[in-house]
């Protein structure tokens, strides 16, 4: 049987793994031990849970350039709420999740309502959130809570010498969360729906604007819940904290397979993606002759790599064959 | 008609400047396929968008079933039992077939979608038409034809009572024509009113039941297809009353006595577009392009421009082959174009006037020497005066401005570069009658100046009115050249018919 062309961008992603991580372990003994894929995890759990939610934004066929302030913010945000204020870390996250989802919906109802490039309005959103940030605080503030300590301190030992930490743990569950609500439910496909054809999706009887509205709110949930991760995960708080986290969560949703043009790709693939940038970066390191800047060279081939292939199936879909020949 | 599943009575559309629809009347019967046709600008679209809830009405009722409906968009439409397929396929080609035929209907289990059960029902709804393709591989993976069927299928899918296939085989191949008519008559045997808008007037005979026509927004009548014969046809679609005199230009060849310049085309053709055509133009001397929609009068006029390139032929001026690879090369040739979309392709509607007008000379003199302000000034104002082109002033942004007007600026645009040749698409299409008559006089106007001129158009007594030679056009081919006293509208619509 013919494998289907939806799965072609993903399967390369799978790939690139299994061959970079292939050579880590050809080349570097201790890169198949699970520590290796422990720290993966944990390291970029952050990471991946934010690009969980710009996976959904891009399958809409917008962006979201606000999510690295977000972190930043959320994690200012907490440091104030448990150290200021004396609040139970839980709740404060809690409260975080909120204020995130509501500043997501907020910018999706302009996006939404009044028809703009959601470029432009989460551009807004970056420096509207990295500004406040500094408004509540201006230096690096450490969270001194007995259960910021006992989350970074939890583990579930794996096989061998890794364990996953509980921020690897969330990420874990951020990600079969975002498969069920792209794969399972109505909303989902018709973020699907929308990013493949946008004028379609709405003769289709499609509700556009409340279901664009949602994407942002779920992109500045999981934005949010990245902040509370990051915050417990390194127990401190800092105003410049995750600046650029928005490309490598635009890179790790393109590395993973999802088209940038919107309406087709993977939760899972941003996962692998997300997974690759941290084997690129271990592979660098565990070198050590290389210097740390070849891991951007490396996602910019890599990315380079991806754009066209996804150009290249999307052209082979007719609807644009009229004109050739 | 009593069993009347649709009714349009009195529908009428009005645009700025524009009446789109005029007191149109429509009946569908349940169970049957009737043919909207119509030249460009007859207002079948319209009239399609009136009764799916495109654009509201502004006079008249539709009915469904004798119940009058207000459909605010198309989504409500396709509630109450209208659905519609498009040329362009409005599905979404990156989802699968499953998706696209189960969008916002998928069988849930505990408000999760179970796939199992939303892919039989898409395969159900697929054997309904007869269609055996794999439901989960991307819609964009098939052919337009497929597309077509698909859209159909979620049509019927939703209990559709009312169908309407919007040009659905402009793209398709003579094969999944008959699948395609085949689908439509055991629809109409269901039970399924059709609504068919197409140009391809064959197939008009060999699907439909009845025909209504369209001309300048409204209702030439409905006829039975057995009993109409073509050329009938074809003179309710374009024509007036055969008996219908017109006033001809026969001004013994034009008052042009300037150089005579020539343009030879010699079997410019390109594959699937259009068969070589040869036709001869000279200074001073106006070409009708007349046939019917989809004839290849558009085709011809961007051949000849550039616009697409050519793979046969040679177009010569003077004696000299003219490379003709883009717009670019034309215009520096010396040949102009105003088209027939006169928004899309035409004007840049946030530039002014005066940029407007300048856009073709300013290109043809290369970007390096841009002309003065006051020269452009100079030449905006000129051509504001001699063309009547109502506008404030020269700085007034050109999409502000009506049909008509925006028209003349067009016009001017290739006045100042003083083509040798222009090509006129549908100069006349969408304009008021006021700002008709100020075109056609133009037009004529600048053959005595010594211009070539090759106007396509659909209106037969516009032509007539001011041709010196039509080339009539049929299936993408010339067919006949008219001469002289030959030039008719019976003339004209028997060699369109013949």
């Amino acid at each position: 049987m013919k494998i289907n062309e939806r799965f072609y961008p993903i399967l390369a992603t799978l790939a690139v793994l299994v061959l970079l991580y292939g050579y880590g372990i050809f080349e570097h003994r201790a890169f198949s031990d699970t520590y290796v894929l422990g720290a993966l995890l944990t390291d970029n759990a952050f990471l991946i849970i934010t690009a969980v939610g710009m996976t959904f934004v891009i399958l809409s066929g917008g962006i979201d350039l606000s999510v690295g302030s977000m972190i930043a913010f959320i994690g200012v945000l907490m440091a104030e709420l448990v150290t200021g204020f004396g609040m139970h870390p839980v709740l404060a996250a809690l409260i975080s999740l909120i204020v995130g989802s509501a500043f997501g919906a907020f910018m999706g109802v302009i996006i939404a309502k009044f028809d703009i490039q959601p470029f432009i309005i989460t551009l807004a959103g970056m420096f509207f959130l990295r500004g406040i940030c500094f408004l509540i605080n201006l230096d690096s503030v450490p969270i001194d809570h007995p259960f910021v300590a006992a989350f970074s301190g939890f583990k579930v030992p794996l096989p061998g010498r890794g364990w996953l930490t509980a921020s690897a743990l969330l990420m874990l569950a951020t990600v079969i969360g975002g498969v069920v609500i792209a794969h399972y439910t109505r909303f989902g496909r018709n973020v699907y729906a929308i990013g493949g054809d946008r004028h379609s999706a709405e003769l289709l009887g499609i509700p556009v604007h409340s279901t664009i509205i949602r994407v942002y709110t779920l992109s500045g949930f999981f934005s949010a819940l990245s902040g509370v991760v990051f915050a417990f995960y390194t127990a401190s708080a800092y105003p410049l904290a995750a600046v650029g986290v928005e490309l490598d969560a635009i890179a790790a949703v393109v590395i993973g397979g999802t088209l940038l043009t919107g309406g087709m790709g993977f939760v899972l693939g941003t996962f692998f993606g997300g997974i690759i940038m941290g084997v690129i970066q271990t592979l660098i390191a565990f070198d050590g002759s290389l210097n740390s800047w070849w891991t951007k060279i490396m996602i910019g081939a890599l990315l380079f790599g991806f754009i066209v292939l996804q150009r290249l199936i999307t052209r082979s879909f007719s609807g644009m064959r009229a004109g050739a020949t | 008609m009593s069993n009347a599943v649709l009714s349009v009575r009195g529908a009428g559309k009005f645009f700025p400047g524009v009446k789109a629809l005029e007191d149109v009347d429509f009946d569908l019967e349940a169970g049957e396929i009737h043919a909207l046709l119509g030249e460009n600008g007859a207002g079948k679209s319209t009239l399609i968008k009136v009764i799916t809830g495109v654009h509201p009405r502004d006079a008249g009722a539709v009915l469904l079933d004798g119940q009058e409906i207000h459909p605010q968009h198309p989504g409500d439409a396709q509630g109450l039992g209208i659905s519609t397929v498009y040329q362009e396929v409005n599905l979404v080609p990156t989802l699968s077939v499953a998706e696209n035929l189960m969008l916002e209907r998928q069988t849930r289990k505990f408000g999760l979608i179970s796939w199992k059960k939303t892919e039989a029902d898409a395969k159900a709804a697929l054997d309904t038409l007869g269609l055996d393709i794999d439901v989960n591989r991307p819609l964009g993976s098939y052919s337009v034809a497929i597309q077509q069927l698909v859209a159909i299928a979620r049509a019927v899918a939703l209990d559709a009572k009312v169908l309407i296939l919007d040009e659905p085989t402009a793209s398709l191949d003579g094969e999944e024509i008959q699948t395609l008519f085949r689908i439509m008559r055991e629809l109409r045997d269901k039970g399924l009113g059709i609504v068919f808008v197409t140009h391809f007037l064959d197939q008009v005979y060999a699907v439909t039941d009845r025909i209504t026509v369209l001309r300048n927004g409204r209702l030439v009548g409905t006829f039975v297809t057995r009993e109409l014969a073509q050329i009938d046809l074809i003179n309710h679609m374009l024509g007036r009353e055969l008996a219908e005199v017109s006033a001809h230009r026969h001004q013994d060849e034009g008052s042009y006595n300037g150089p005579a310049r020539q343009i030879q085309i010699k079997n410019l053709g390109k594959k699937r577009v259009l068969e070589p055509v040869s036709l001869d133009l000279k200074a001073g001397e106006i070409v009708g392009l007349a046939g019917l929609l989809g004839s290849g009068r558009t085709e011809l006029s961007e051949l000849v421009f550039g616009t697409q390139r050519a793979d046969s032929g040679l177009v010569f001026l003077d004696g000299e082959p003219v490379m003709l690879r883009s717009p670019r090369h034309a215009i520096r040739s010396g040949f102009g174009l105003c088209p027939e979309d006169r928004k899309q392709d035409g004007i840049v509607a946030e530039l002014s006037v005066r940029e407007n007008i300048v856009l073709a000379l300013q290109g043809r003199r290369g970007w390096l020497r841009p002309i003065p302000r006051a020269e452009q000034q100079q030449f905006a104002d000129d051509m504001i005066k001699a063309l009547g082109i109502a506008t404030p002033d020269s700085e007034k942004p050109v999409g502000q401005l009506s049909g008509g007007n925006q028209q003349k600026v067009i016009l001017a645009r290739w006045l100042v570069s003083k083509p040798i040749l222009l090509i006129l698409d549908e100069p006349t299409r969408g304009i008021d009658v006021g700002a008709h008559a100020d075109i056609i006089k133009l037009i004529k106007e600048l053959c005595d100046e010594g211009l070539a001129l090759l106007v396509a158009s659909s209106e037969l007594e516009e032509i007539v009115a001011f041709a010196d030679r039509v080339a009539v056009m049929r299936d993408r081919e010339k067919v006949s050249e008219l001469v002289g006293a030959e030039i008719t509208q019976d003339n004209i619509i028997a060699a369109i018919a013949r």
